[in-house]
Order: structure tokens, then sequence, then C-alpha cells
């Protein structure tokens, strides 16, 4: 294992005037699922873009496997599960459609499916326990096999490395659970899996690391130690998880010492303000 | 006369054999189209753009150039007009396609009446199907069955863009090339549907096939069998009714399709209003009897 699964190098991207990554660097060996997590406006979208190839940085490199995104995509290594609001569900496909699109990659000009094709996807399917909704319209799915039937759609796909953009958005516990399963079996099967997720309480089962996101890395570790609430409130500038804060992290106008109070309240409305 | 007669009597004139067959053409090219321009939510593009051909046609009219690459070079036009106001100003997107699209339609109408020989042009705008001439109908035939060809052999990877672009991007497609060959193949076909009910109603031969399909089945793959059956049975329909009630063709033909998608969206089983109605109330009954 000589180059990392996924390598983000210093990377800024800009979107006019607005800063949505300044320096941001990753690292993510093979078979390791990382969370991605920090607020709405973090640059969580941002840097699955730019891991996709759809952005390219002002600054810094990325690097899939050690090669070029654009390589890793033409051979077929990165697979992609949207979020929910992202795809029209009323979309007159059969579940077994969607996971077809994953083989077009593999497929002539036409995309007319081979045999191969065919057992790749209902192997995928059997893979993710859809094969009994194969034939149903993708809207007509549970919000958890949804997600599943494009995780399947990344297997059919025979992707090394899947990016999960809010797998748990409007996913029941149960479905939770299974899904989990899943990505922890494709973990072991040397799939490298990158979740963005505001559902701080699923991170540790899932997970095997956390990365902490606000314009740039503040932190990546064990999911353990990123979930702390200290360094929570570093990225959020709150307590997320409803534990108490310590006292130092507080912005607190009424703080007897004005210098340092001042500063913290300062940091807080900048957070909220990138909200 | 029976029905046989009523059926057969307008083909024994050339210009109503010509006219079917034409219309025919242009409406199943047309119909594949639709399937995915209602699916992307690009109705308001295919307005656009069948609009914004027409000064592209005069010109290629006047300098004897084949009116398909006027049509082209001003669709393209039209498009990165559209994306620059849209892009570089906060002006939002219907609105940039309504200033181009309608300017681009002022300078072609003006183009028009500057042209000598306006009786062919005007024909442009509301279609003469029954003066399709012999070289009119080898046009359409060679540009519908071009359009039509790349459609059904890039389906898949053009209804991948459709659903799913990022996806598309992730294996290694370029989603800006797949769209802007939709675009380019909505230019063409809007210069085979002119010919037919002309610039003002190609919209409708591009949209409402497409939506017809989509209320009756939840399969992509059988859409694109529905709306052009339909389109074409539609569009020869229309062609009979307008040669017996003496009335403007390209309109009949349009008149007709809007017809067949209120039958639809009122009566069909899954998608149609009182077929969801029934099915609403047949499930709080069922509540209620449950209670």
């Amino acid at each position: 294992m000589s180059s990392p699964a996924i390598l983000v190098e210093n990377v800024t991207v800009h979107y006019g005037e607005v800063l949505a990554l300044d320096a941001a660097s990753l690292t993510l060996d093979t078979a390791r699922i990382c969370g991605l997590i920090g607020m709405n406006g973090s640059g969580k979208s941002t840097l699955f873009k730019v891991i996709m190839g759809m952005i390219k940085p002002d600054a810094g490199r990325v690097l899939i496997n050690g090669e070029s995104p654009a390589k890793a995509r033409k051979e077929g290594g990165i697979g992609y599960v949207p979020q929910s609001e992202d795809v029209d569900w009323q979309f007159p496909l059969s579940v077994r459609d969607v996971v077809m699109m994953g083989r077009y990659g593999h497929q002539g000009f036409t995309r007319r499916p081979s045999k191969a094709d065919r057992a790749a996807v209902e192997l995928a399917l059997d893979r993710v326990e859809l094969s009994e909704f194969a034939n149903r319209q993708i809207g007509q799915l549970s919000g958890g096999q949804k997600k599943r039937a494009f995780v399947a759609r990344g297997i059919a796909q025979g992707a090394t490395m899947m990016l999960l953009d809010e797998p748990f958005a409007g996913v029941d516990k149960r479905s939770e659970a299974t899904i989990t399963r899943l990505l922890r079996e494709l973990a072991s099967d040397g799939c490298t899996i990158l979740i963005s997720t505001h559902d701080l309480h699923a991170l540790p089962q899932l997970c095997d690391e956390a990365v902490l996101l606000m314009r740039k890395v503040l932190m990546h570790g064990p999911p353990e130690l990123v979930l702390q609430p200290e360094n929570l409130a570093m990225a959020f500038g709150l307590d997320v998880l409803n534990r108490d804060l310590p006292d130092e992290d507080l912005p607190d106008e009424d703080a007897p010492d004005p210098s340092g109070a001042g500063r913290q309240v300062q940091d807080f409305s900048n957070h909220q303000g990138r909200n | 006369m029976d029905l046989f007669d009523l059926l057969l009597e307008p083909l024994s004139y050339d210009f109503m054999v010509r006219a079917i067959i034409t219309t025919a053409l242009a409406a199943i090219v047309c119909a594949v189209l639709s399937c995915w321009l209602v699916l992307i939510g690009w109705s308001l593009m295919g307005d656009a753009v069948s609009h914004a051909v027409l000064p592209g046609v005069v010109l290629a009219y006047i300098v004897g150039a084949p009116f398909a690459l006027g049509a082209l070079v001003f669709a393209l036009i039209a498009v990165t007009l559209i994306g620059v106001v849209r892009n570089t100003s906060r002006v939002k997107e219907d609105a940039a396609i309504g200033i181009v699209f309608t300017s681009l339609f002022a300078l072609g109408l003006v183009l028009i009446s500057v042209t000598p020989s306006q009786t062919d042009l005007n024909h442009i705008i509301f279609g003469n199907l029954l003066g399709v001439s012999i070289p009119d109908l080898i046009q359409v035939l060679v540009l519908g069955v071009v359009a039509f060809a790349i459609l059904i052999l890039k389906r898949r990877d053009l209804t991948l863009y459709a659903f799913d672009p990022t996806h598309a991007h992730a294996i290694g497609l370029s989603p800006k090339r797949l769209g802007a060959l939709l675009l380019g193949l909505l230019a063409l076909t809007s210069v085979v549907a002119l010919q037919t009910v002309g610039v003002v109603l190609v919209v409708a031969m591009l949209i409402i096939p497409g939506a017809t399909a989509y209320l009756l089945t939840d399969r992509f793959s059988r859409m694109l069998v529905i709306a052009p059956v339909i389109s074409a049975l539609c569009s020869i329909a229309g062609i009979y009714l307008s040669y017996y009630l003496d009335t403007a063709s390209g309109a009949m033909v349009v008149l007709t399709q809007s017809a067949i998608f209120a039958v639809v969206y009122l009566f069909s089983p899954r998608q149609g209003l009182i077929g969801t109605r029934l099915a609403k109330a047949r499930r709080k009954k069922a509540v209620a009897l449950a209670a």
C-alpha cells in the first residue's frame, strides 16, 4: 500500500468572493470509513466535489490512489451516493435501472447491458437485500432502501471508493443499522468510504476515523476523540451533543474578564455568521 | 361514405400524403426528445431554443445554406447568451431565457420583414404543413432520422444525465458534453418540426408527448415508446381533422395532442386525477372500516 486512497493537499476553493475551502488537507488510507462532520457551509460538499473532480481547486491537489481524479473516474473507482434532496424520486426508473447505471462505465457506446452486467446488478441488489424490490419505481422505496439502492449502484460499479452525502437523513434507526453493517462489510472488502453526516451519534459505530471540517480540516482522528465536546465546539461553536462544555469554551457576555470574554463572543458570532 | 373512404379520400392528394409523412416524422422525433426534456425540466429551454433558431433559419435562407446549420448556430448562441446572463448577473434563469429567446425571435421577425419573398418565411412561423415540397420532405427526413438515431443510440447516457449528472461525472462521462448533445439535438429537432407546426407551436410537440407518456408509466423505456406512438397518431388525426373541418393544420395537430393529454391527465390509471382521487377515497373507506 504505497499511496493513500484519498490524498487532499492544501486545497483552496473560492466561490466568487466566498472562501469555501482554505488549504484543507486530508489523507485517508484504503479500506477505512471516515466520517466528515461540520456545519452547513463548512465545505463538506465542496470537499466531495473536489475529490470527484467536479471543481478544480484554486490551489492544492487531489490524488485518488496516487492518480488524478480524472483517471480514477475513468477506471470506475469512484462511487457516489447522493443526498436525498438531490434526487428526483419521481423519475420513471426502477431500482434495477438505477443499479444498472453503475455499469455504464464498463459498457460500450450504447451501454447495452451484457450478461456480466446483468449478473453484477443482481449480485449488488442481493448484497443490499433489495432483490425483491428490483422492479419498483425508485420513489416507492423507504428512506433506508433508497440509500441502499444507490449503495448497490456503487457495488455494481465495482467502486473501490464510495462517497456518501448525508446517508442517514430521513432514515429510521433500523435502516441506519442495516446501512452501517453494509458499509462495514464493504470496508472489510477493501472499499474506502467517506461519509458526510450530521448524525454524530452514529459516528462511533460506523466510522474508523472522523474529520472535523470548518473550511479547513480542524481535526482528524478516532471518532471518540473528535466527538469530544471541546473539539466539536471548535467546528460548531455550540454544544451539539447537549453536554456541558468546559467553561472557557462558552461565549459569555457577562463574563467578569472583559478582554477574554470579548474574544470569545467575537468567535461565537463568526461561527454563527457562517451558518 | 364509410370510414374507409373518409380515411382514403385525403390521400388522393399528393400534398396530403407529404403532409402526413412529414408530420408523423416530426412528431416521432419531437416526442422521443420530449421524454428527456420534461424529466430534466427543460420545457422552457425547448420553448427558448425552438424560437431562437428563427434568425438562423432566415439567414440560412438568405445565403442559401441548409436551415439546420443556421438553426444550430443560433441555438448555440441562445444557450450561451442564457448562460452568460444567468451567471454574470442577479437575473434568474427563467428571466434570462425569456429575455434571450424573445429577443432572438424578434430579430428573426425583423430579418423576415426585410427579406424579399416573405411568403416562404412566414410559413416558418406558423408552419405550412399542406405546402410541404419534395425537397422539404427530404430535409425533414434526413434531419429527423439523424436526430432520432442519435437519441436512440445514446438514450441510456441521456437518461443518466437527466437522472443523476453527478454519477455520470463520477464514472468518467462528461455531463457537460451530454447536455450539449441534448441541446444540439433540440436545435436539430426544432428545424424538423418548423416545417410542420411552425416556430410558435414546435414547443407543444416538444413537451406534450413526453408529459403524456410520463403520466402513463413508471418506466422510462416505455415512455420512449408511448410518447412517439401517441404523438404520431395525434398528428395524423390532427391533419385529417384539419382537412375535414378546414382549419389550420399545424394548430390542429397541437390541439389533438392537448386533447389526448387532457384525457390522460384525467383518466390515467395511476397518475390520473380521477384515478388518484378514487384510490384516496378507497383508502379512507378502508381506514374507516378498520376503525
